[in-house]
């Protein structure tokens, strides 16, 4: 072969790796954003990978979560709604000190679920562990049950909801893991925040896709679930912890 | 035959009473609003909008909070999108398309103690 003739083969060799490189692409874009018509799936399974190590000590998740979900308190920090929080850990004998996002960990099996009595608390097939507020009787047992102190209840009327996130007194609620972005095909309001304000500390994504970058995180470093213990199988996992 | 002809006259004297209450009731309970901003038909006939629109508002709302489809057709902020007032944006208030008639059929509403009543203002600055 020629040299001439094998750098055109090299070339075009390229530039066909270029071409795929653009409508693959594209098609993880159209895999993530399912079609309104089409119901969540149990071949995904939606999930968040937090590196405590990246978490800088800011609130921006936290905001951003609130902002979203239009989550407003009355100043009252022992009832207030808190979708998700800053947790503060620090060894007592090093004094090594870490900050973590906390929220919901959609569980595979989640404790919630199992003690609601009117099934209002439930698990979708795309594995978002959400309470249907229609069923929801304000019992509070899966309050108690939640081994993370994940949900929270609406103790007082609430106003100016966001037409996406309906919220109302007497009914128990938590992170949906922005159910509403997700099915649009974007990504929870508090992994976006991270990745701008923050310390880019969270990836968001399907824990089955072999392809996606959670999965790759996952699979080339050591990472925990917090309360692994109990055998939940929980969709947010930490790494650094 | 007199006491036949007493007989009606009674009657319809014992009617204009009835006939009067019947007025009045029309009278103090006002009749519901129905202003529509946007024109247009309706993702339903109208009789079948009125006598139905519960049902399929119960059936939606278990197919996208389970299922998680969230088709357009027969959601509440698609509703809420033709239906709010132009002045108040809100299907709620004195003469809200939703209010105004559900305070006529004395019917209690619940939807918009958790979903907002408010139409969706498209926001003019980028999202934050």
């Amino acid at each position: 072969m020629k040299p001439e003739r094998r750098r055109f083969l090299g070339w075009t060799a390229a530039a066909a790796a270029a071409a795929t490189l653009g409508p693959g692409l594209r098609l993880v874009e159209l895999a993530l954003a399912r079609s309104p018509e089409e119901a969540a799936s149990t071949l995904q399974r939606w999930g968040l990978l937090i590196d405590t190590a990246s978490c800088s000590d800011c609130d921006a998740c936290v905001t951003a979560c609130h902002e979203e979900n239009g989550v407003r308190g009355h100043n009252r920090p022992l009832t207030d709604a808190q979708w998700i929080r800053k947790v503060s850990l620090r060894d007592r004998r090093t004094g090594f000190a870490q900050t973590l996002p906390l929220m919901c960990q959609h569980c595979e099996h989640p404790p919630c679920v199992d003690v609601c009595p009117t099934g209002a608390s439930f698990r979708r097939a795309d594995g978002i562990v959400l309470v249907d507020k229609h069923t929801c009787i304000g019992c509070r047992y899966c309050v108690m049950a939640c081994p993370f102190g994940a949900r929270s209840f609406v103790h007082e009327p609430v106003s100016g909801q966001k037409p996406d996130v309906p919220r109302g007194k007497g009914t128990v609620e938590s992170c949906t893991l922005c159910v509403h972005r997700v099915d649009r095909g974007e990504t929870p309001a508090c992994v976006e925040a991270c990745n701008r304000d923050g310390g880019a500390a969270m990836v968001f994504g399907d824990l089955n896709d072999a392809a996606g970058e959670l999965h790759r995180r996952l699979r080339t470093a050591p990472s925990t679930q917090l309360r692994a213990d109990l055998a939940l199988n929980t969709g947010v996992r930490y790494q650094g912890l | 035959m007199a006491r036949i002809a007493a007989a009606i006259l009674a009657a319809s004297l014992a009617a204009a009473p009835l006939a009067d209450a019947g007025e009045k009731r029309a009278g103090r309970v006002a009749l519901p609003v129905v202003k529509i901003t946007k024109g247009g038909d309706c993702v339903a006939p109208t009789d079948e909008m009125r006598r139905n629109h519960m049902e399929m508002l119960l059936h939606q709302r278990d197919r996208t909070m389970r299922q998680g489809l969230r088709e357009k057709r027969f959601s509440l902020k698609n509703c809420v999108e033709c239906h709010a007032s132009r002045d108040t944006g809100s299907v709620l208030g004195k003469e809200g398309f939703c209010s105004s008639c559900h305070a006529y059929a004395s019917v209690k509403i619940d939807c918009f103690e958790c979903h907002t009543p408010m139409r969706q203002v498209p926001t003019a600055g980028a999202p934050r």
